[in-house]
């Protein structure tokens, strides 16, 4: 079987599998990451977002072998290293935003990739960026909350 | 008479060994706080239906070996936050910390048998029997403490986790003054509360402790559970509802796939156990194309599925007659309307998962079932085993918004860890498989007259209500579960579940002086069971819609009209509320506001919702601009976790009020993912206010489906505002509208 060597969370990682496994089942079941999660598969519904180099994306359709010298980051390795929370972690656990929760992923993801570039959005470019993300809860209103919070005080450091 | 067991802490321990979603070792940051004595005052009234087969303390509550406090509850955690209701009471009858208190959710052998979590049924139920065996837990307590102490019991305080003595330095944590035995007494009348005024906790919005461990990627789901040695497995649903398994050839299986463990075919199911997950995946696919099936049946055209359903309804059943309904006044006329809803789906973000693990003796299964008991049941029956042979552990999945997958992903896993005894095995549903097997919210059609009399009120009133069931829900009957309905001797369902849901809330909460209700139920051609608000929300939708509908007729304005045919306080406060929330509101061209009210069930929450929507003439395009409820709970148990609920609910129905609609061709669902299936996306979201009304010395009503029925009526009614067109026939469309 092929091995792969991935940086993912600022480690390099190295996987034995098919070139055609999606990054998400090599996060999930063999890196034994819980921060993507499987929604669709289809990649419709954002569930699975990752940072790649910085960007959103979805990694449920992106083959291992597809990946080459990326770095991915994952809702795992947005926290410091002495476990303080990224300012996005932060502001959905202060603003209460989910319900079931297991769209957070994705919406923390592309939230923090929506800063990354546009550190000041509005309430409609917070809503372009989302598009993607499902949230069956409707949990919307909190989460877009949730982002300008995040946005505030990242431009308060 | 001394009523301890002298139990069996280890016992206890071992079984909370079983539990791998691990209780966090609790950080006891307690805040030294003056220690406030609160008066109780007598509750007299009914126990909890949850209380009938768990009447004693220990069934709700242990003390653990700390002196902290593990409360059971039978309830499930589907999103709706129902741990940190549960730890808000707990807290507050035994005046601890937060922190001092755990919440077991349901686990079979160790919480007690609460069923379903549904219905909204969870706190009423739940959340008051944790209330009241807490409180005289604290009783107990205080008694044991007050003979240990050699003090008199008013010469003591119980507070945070210690019984004190108010005139020594005399303390003792519950562990103590338990020594290691747990509360084994039955509750009973007259049950000691704290009074209202006196809460730290209860009313409050109280953060859930969960979102940090979400926003932090730790292990919360089904979906995270990693047990040493689990292996991956898909089943392979049949090409239709009525297929059957022609043959099958996995020859080639191992060859073209790495890491195939073993291939399970019994009657119709085929399940594939692989050792890593996406090989599952691909499996699946391998299986399907080398399978063949028998053809289904077609289903009914969809352009003429609501002619079709009442076709084949059954002759009506009279549900309510009150009055005459042939008393027309004079002269007038009478108003009908006919409304239509279409099949609705669960769409659960997390497509279903369940694990199992058959160890020689006992089958272990890890699923978020809405209710583990009841699901137990069936499967034991399903695989003809004794029900003490089987243990089930609830675990989050994604919300679930009634009777989804869950069931059957945790029939599959058990079927396949029978035939693979002493692996973990994890079943993984497909998003497909989660779009077009779902047993969906059913397709519903309301037929409404009415008559008015000579000053504009209501003097008629006749509901004509067509339904499948609203509940086929795990118990009892194996076929219940889909994988029953497929295995070598497959059995079909007994018999139709939940009928009643059908017609919730049919029967209009305003005052009418004859009103008649008839339900004509229908087995339709789609799987369905309960989602969310079962029946009301289209009775109400309809109800809600006529009455607008009807105001207009009597040259009314819409809430005043419903105001004069209601007499209920709570009633009129919540319409009231949202009239003032809505009155400074502009429109401009083109825009619209509409309103609807419901009792949810004509017995618990109350609801007004408003909607504003503006319309584009040229292209009937609907932008749904901001919405409002009015609410009212009773007495509120967590603020914040009620405001989610009712903001999460509204939104959600809004989605099916102007986008869902399941379709099916031939005979397949084609609805078989989020394209096919659209429902709100972030662009779809308005601006959304709840205002609550507390009525802390009412009974506390759930709120997870309050808000939804007079969501769809209120959008509807805006839409007409707006555009001057009503849409009898869910979901409202731009070409609706301009049709």
């Amino acid at each position: 079987m092929p091995k792969f060597s991935l940086h993912i969370n600022g480690l390099q990682k190295e996987i034995d599998t098919e070139p055609d496994t999606p990054l998400l089942y090599v996060l999930r079941d063999y890196l034994e990451l819980n921060g993507p999660k499987f929604g669709c598969g289809l990649s419709q519904c954002g569930a699975c977002m990752v940072l790649i180099d910085g960007s959103a994306a979805t990694s449920c359709m992106r083959p291992i072998a597809s990946i080459g010298d990326s770095k991915i980051t994952t809702l795992e390795g947005l926290a410091s290293e002495n476990g303080k929370l990224h300012a996005v972690q932060e502001a959905f656990n202060r603003e209460q935003a989910a319900q079931c929760g297991y769209c957070l992923n994705g919406m923390v993801i592309a939230s923090v990739g929506l800063l990354n570039s546009n550190p000041s959005p509005n309430d409609s470019e917070i809503k372009d960026a989302l598009q993607l993300n499902l949230c069956r809860c409707s949990a919307h209103t909190r989460i877009i909350q949730a982002v300008k919070t995040a946005s505030k005080n990242l431009s308060g450091k | 008479m001394i009523e301890l067991s002298k139990t069996s802490r280890r016992k206890f321990l071992r079984n909370i060994g079983y539990i791998s979603v691990g209780f966090p070792l609790l950080s006891s940051n307690l805040v030294v706080q003056e220690p406030e004595v609160v008066a109780r005052v007598n509750f007299e009234g009914d126990l909890p239906g949850s209380m009938r087969n768990a009447s004693k303390v220990n069934a709700w509550l242990h003390v653990l070996e700390d002196g902290r406090v593990m409360v059971f509850s039978g309830k499930v955690e589907l999103g709706q936050g129902i741990r940190t209701a549960i730890r808000q009471v707990a807290a507050e009858e035994l005046d601890l910390e937060l922190d001092q208190v755990e919440v077991h959710l349901a686990e079979t052998g160790v919480t007690p048998d609460e069923g379903y979590t549904a219905g909204s049924s969870s706190i009423p139920n739940s959340a008051m029997s944790v209330r009241y065996a807490a409180a005289t837990a604290r009783q107990k307590l205080l008694e044991l403490a007050s003979a240990k102490l050699n003090t008199a019991e008013e010469d003591l305080i119980l507070y945070n986790g210690k019984v004190k003595s108010k005139k020594s330095n005399q303390a003792l944590n519950f562990a103590e003054v338990l020594e290691g035995a747990q509360i084994d007494m039955e509750v009973t009348k007259p049950v000691p509360l704290k009074i209202k005024s006196g809460y730290r906790y209860v009313g409050k919005a109280i953060h859930r402790k969960d979102i940090e461990k979400m926003v932090r990627g730790e292990e919360v789901y089904i979906q995270d559970l990693r047990f040493p040695g689990m292996v991956h497995a898909r089943v392979l649903r049949p090409a239709g509802y009525q297929s059957k398994l022609v043959k099958i050839d996995g020859s080639g299986l191992s060859t073209a796939i790495s890491g195939i463990i073993k291939t399970v075919v019994n009657g119709s199911f085929v399940g594939v156990i692989t050792e890593r997950e996406y090989q599952a995946v691909k499996a699946e696919a391998y299986l399907r194309k080398h399978s063949e099936w028998t053809t289904s049946p077609s289903f009914p055209k969809q352009e003429t599925l609501f002619a079709h359903l009442k076709s084949i309804a059954e002759k009506p059943q009279s549900i309510r007659n009150e009055g005459d309904i042939t008393t027309i006044p004079n002269g007038k006329e009478t108003f009908k309307a006919s409304y239509a809803k279409p099949y609705l789906k669960h769409g659960s973000i997390g497509p279903a998962c369940g694990i199992a693990m058959y160890d020689g003796e006992i089958l272990h299964i890890w699923s978020h079932s809405q209710g583990i008991y009841p699901m137990r049941r069936a499967i034991a029956a399903m695989l003809k085993m004794e029900l003490e042979k089987l243990h089930v552990i609830a675990v989050p999945g994604a919300g679930c918004f009634g009777h989804s997958t869950a069931d059957d992903a945790a029939a599959d896993a058990a079927i396949l860890a029978l035939s693979y005894p002493g692996k973990h095995i994890r079943v993984q549903w497909s998003r497909q498989d989660e779009h077009t097997w779902d047993p969906y919210g059913t397709a519903m059609i309301m037929e409404l007259e009415a008559s008015l009399d000579a000053n504009g009120k209501i003097k008629t009133w006749k509901t004509d209500v067509w339904t499948d069931s609203h509940s086929i829900r795990p118990d009892n009957d194996p076929a219940t579960l889909l994988d029953t309905r497929y295995l070598e001797n497959p059995v079909q369902l007994k018999g139709r579940g939940y009928l009643g849901g059908g017609h919730r809330n049919a029967d209009p909460y305003y005052n009418i002086p004859n009103m008649q209700v008839n339900a004509h139920f229908f087995n339709g051609p789609l799987r369905v069971s309960s989602l969310r608000s079962l029946g009301s929300y289209t009775t109400i939708f309809s109800i809600e819609s006529f009455m607008d509908e009807l105001a207009e007729k009597a040259g009314k304005d819409p809430l005043e009209f419903r105001l004069a045919h209601l007499e209920d306080a709570r009633a009129i406060a919540v319409i009231t509320k949202i009239q003032e929330m809505c009155s400074g509101e502009k429109l401009e061209e083109g825009e619209g506001i509409g309103y609807a009210f419901s009792r949810y069930k004509n017995t618990t929450a109350y609801a007004t919702a408003a909607a504003k929507v503006s319309i584009d003439r040229a292209s009937g395009t609907i932008k749904l601009l901001k919405m409002w409820a009015a609410v009212d709970v009773g007495e509120i148990i967590n603020l914040d976790g009620i405001i989610n609920q009712i903001e999460g609910g509204m939104l959600q129905a809004a989605s099916w009020t102007l986008k869902e609609e399941v379709t099916f061709e031939d005979n397949k669902i084609t609805s078989s993912d989020w394209r096919k299936y659209p429902v709100f996306r972030f662009s779809d979201i308005p601006e959304v206010e709840v205002a609550m009304i507390d009525r802390p010395n009412e009974a506390a009503e759930g709120g997870g489906e309050v808000s939804m029925p007079p969501t769809g009526a209120a959008i509807a009614n805006a839409v007409y505002k707006a555009s001057g067109k009503r849409v009898y026939n869910l979901p409202i469309t731009a070409e609706k509208i301009l049709g």
